[in-house]
């Protein structure tokens, strides 16, 4: 193990260590704790100056309270629900099928076809933002949640199919095979065999294109307009226009939108992490 | 699956009889099957990602308000983006994001080493140092954006504290990028953490108690032993921190929308500017921008497709 285990050094070095843990913690999350102080303020701290120190009364139920009463907060979230899980589950359920057929088989275009997902994955979005806008406007697409929710499907599918495709070449193809001598049908080997394989992979991916999609702010600017079909992120900032210098509401709204993926990242940390840190141990 | 499961699948599949067509269909399954499965998302994946790669390529030889007819401009919005001092900007800070933000690296080996212990609740600190990277980056730019304020955010604070005058940050034509990356290495460095607190996670014990029998300690450890095993982790800490650098953009529209005149301007966001905002719907000056980005990433997507070749092949 590297560095060197603490338990091996003298009882200062130890001690030092263990005091050291929660300090580093307490600034590394500083931006958080000043945003969550900020939130339960009342609306006279942050005029006389009071943004930073002890907050003069604690509003946790008011400030959230006034976030839904007086915004379009709740619509906010529930759109970027809407927008979110329908993503997750087309993408991840597409992939499963891309990433069987660039794995299991051998053929010619297995690999450049891949390559292609790998590549797509990684262009910047502006150089889709002006077609895909167009072909949303003509196909009436635009200002839509289902609009926002294909387009969002078929550009996770870049990394979900390189996720997948990965994950399923690192299964003993021997299984496979062998299920092919018994001549057990293609789909029939995927859907009975290879799927319940790959449960962790999408466990993994879910909680990864959840964060993802539930964090999107350019396509939400850029495909959507109005206030019905506007995600949390983008709603955000809307809600920075309206509430001018209200920042103890801001400051709620925004600790809302970070909920979920933050719940989502504690439930399923494990399954978070392996998916983020794919390929960071083997080359 | 047991062996029973995949006999009785074996007997539903042979449960047909043989005919002609049937056969040719057998016969060539194994040919067919890998299309079936990738035709879905194929299709959709060539829609709105391959296609709008090129249409914006073809786009940018004109000029185009999004409504009216198309114009053929020839290379005429690339000429125009030669003399373009707002490009320039762009370009020379998207170079400051790529140089800058690679510090993210380093910072992130840094606590990963600082938090691979195993004393009691290290799990748990582990998971809040990570948090930065589960938010949404709206909100790492307005909580940013009041840290910044020199009236009452945190910045204001210190400089008061040692008696200066604290400078506006995001007012700053020369501060204000780098305020920007600042702010956008917070949750950078907690990926970049979390990929070599994995790695660290697989260096091999022998290898390091070989290195402490070799007399090696501390930084010759670190560097002669340890980073050798973590290079998968550095080259994916790399290539998402190249990415994230030039795909910047939620920062830059929350905390400043590129002012003050244009000085945080990045080509992500220029371009978004001058296609989709105020300034007039210039689509085809926009993919032109589009296409330089695009151009400048394909650096790095060349760079990596040829690594993953060279791992497919070993």
């Amino acid at each position: 193990m590297f560095p060197k285990p603490i338990e091996k050094s003298s009882a200062g070095v130890r001690r030092g260590y263990q005091v050291l843990l929660p300090i580093a913690l307490f600034i590394w999350l500083l931006p958080l704790l000043a945003i969550f102080l900020t939130s339960i303020r009342p609306a006279i701290d942050i005029n006389s100056g009071n943004v930073f120190g002890v907050p003069s009364d604690f509003l946790l139920i008011e400030n959230y309270k006034a976030v839904f009463v007086q915004s379009k907060a709740g619509m906010y979230l529930w759109n970027s629900v809407r927008i979110t899980i329908p993503t997750v589950i087309f993408a991840v359920g597409l992939s499963c099928l891309t990433g069987y057929a660039l794995s299991v088989y051998r053929f010619k275009w297995a690999v450049p076809l891949f390559f292609v997902f790998v590549a797509g994955n990684f262009v910047p979005f502006q150089i889709l933002m002006v077609p895909v806008r167009d072909l949303s406007v003509n196909t009436g697409l635009y200002n839509t949640v289902t609009g926002l929710v294909l387009f969002h499907s078929a550009f996770q599918l870049g990394f979900c199919t390189l996720f997948m495709r990965n994950f399923i070449k690192a299964l003993p193809y021997e299984l496979i095979e062998s299920a092919r001598i018994d001549g057990v049908g293609e789909f029939k080997i995927f859907w009975y065999l290879v799927l319940p394989l790959v449960k962790p992979a999408i466990a993994a991916l879910s909680v990864l294109i959840f964060t993802f999609i539930w964090n999107d702010f350019f396509w939400a600017t850029v495909l959507i307009q109005g206030d019905h079909a506007l995600p949390i992120t983008a709603g955000v900032r809307a809600l920075n226009g309206q509430f001018v210098s209200q920042w103890q509401l801001v400051s709620a709204a925004s600790l809302l939108a970070a909920v979920p993926p933050v719940v989502m990242f504690f439930a399923m940390q494990k399954h978070f992490i392996a998916g983020l840190t794919l390929g960071a141990t083997k080359g | 699956m047991s062996s029973t499961d995949s006999a009785e699948l074996a007997l539903n599949n042979s449960s047909g009889p043989p005919s002609g067509q049937r056969s040719w269909l057998h016969r060539n399954r194994i040919k067919l099957a890998p299309w079936l499965f990738l035709l879905p998302g194929l299709i959709f994946f060539f829609i709105y990602v391959i296609a709008p790669i090129f249409q914006s390529i073809w786009i940018s030889f004109y000029e185009w308000d999004g409504l009216s007819d198309k114009e053929w401009v020839g290379f005429a919005n690339y000429v125009e983006l030669m003399d373009d001092d707002r490009f320039y900007t762009s370009l020379v800070n998207n170079v400051w994001w790529l140089l800058l933000y690679m510090l993210a690296v380093p910072a992130g080996l840094g606590i990963a080493l600082f938090l691979n212990q195993t004393v009691t609740g290290i799990r748990l600190y582990k998971s809040l140092f990570f948090f930065p990277f589960v938010i949404s980056q709206v909100v790492v730019g307005l909580i940013f954006s009041w840290f910044y304020n020199p009236d009452f955010g945190i910045v204001g604070i210190v400089w008061e504290f040692f008696g200066a005058t604290p400078p506006a940050i995001l007012a700053d034509e020369d501060l204000v990028t780098f305020g920007i990356i600042f702010a956008g290495l917070w949750p950078q460095i907690a990926y970049c953490m979390i990929l070599y607190l994995t790695g660290l996670n697989n260096v091999s014990p022998d290898q390091v108690e070989a290195g402490r029998l070799d007399n090696a300690k501390g930084w010759k450890m670190l560097w002669y032993v340890i980073l050798p095993q973590l290079k998968p982790a550095t080259f994916i800490a790399v290539v998402v921190t190249v990415i994230g650098a030039l795909r910047s953009f939620d920062l830059i529209a929350i905390m400043t929308q590129g002012g003050p005149y244009g000085s945080s301007n990045v080509l992500a966001y220029y371009m978004f500017e001058t296609a989709l905002s105020e300034y007039g719907f210039r689509m085809g000056y926009g993919s032109a921008i589009a296409t330089v980005l695009f151009l400048i990433m394909l650096v790095y997507i060349s760079f990596f497709l040829w690594r993953m070749y060279q791992d497919e092949r070993g």
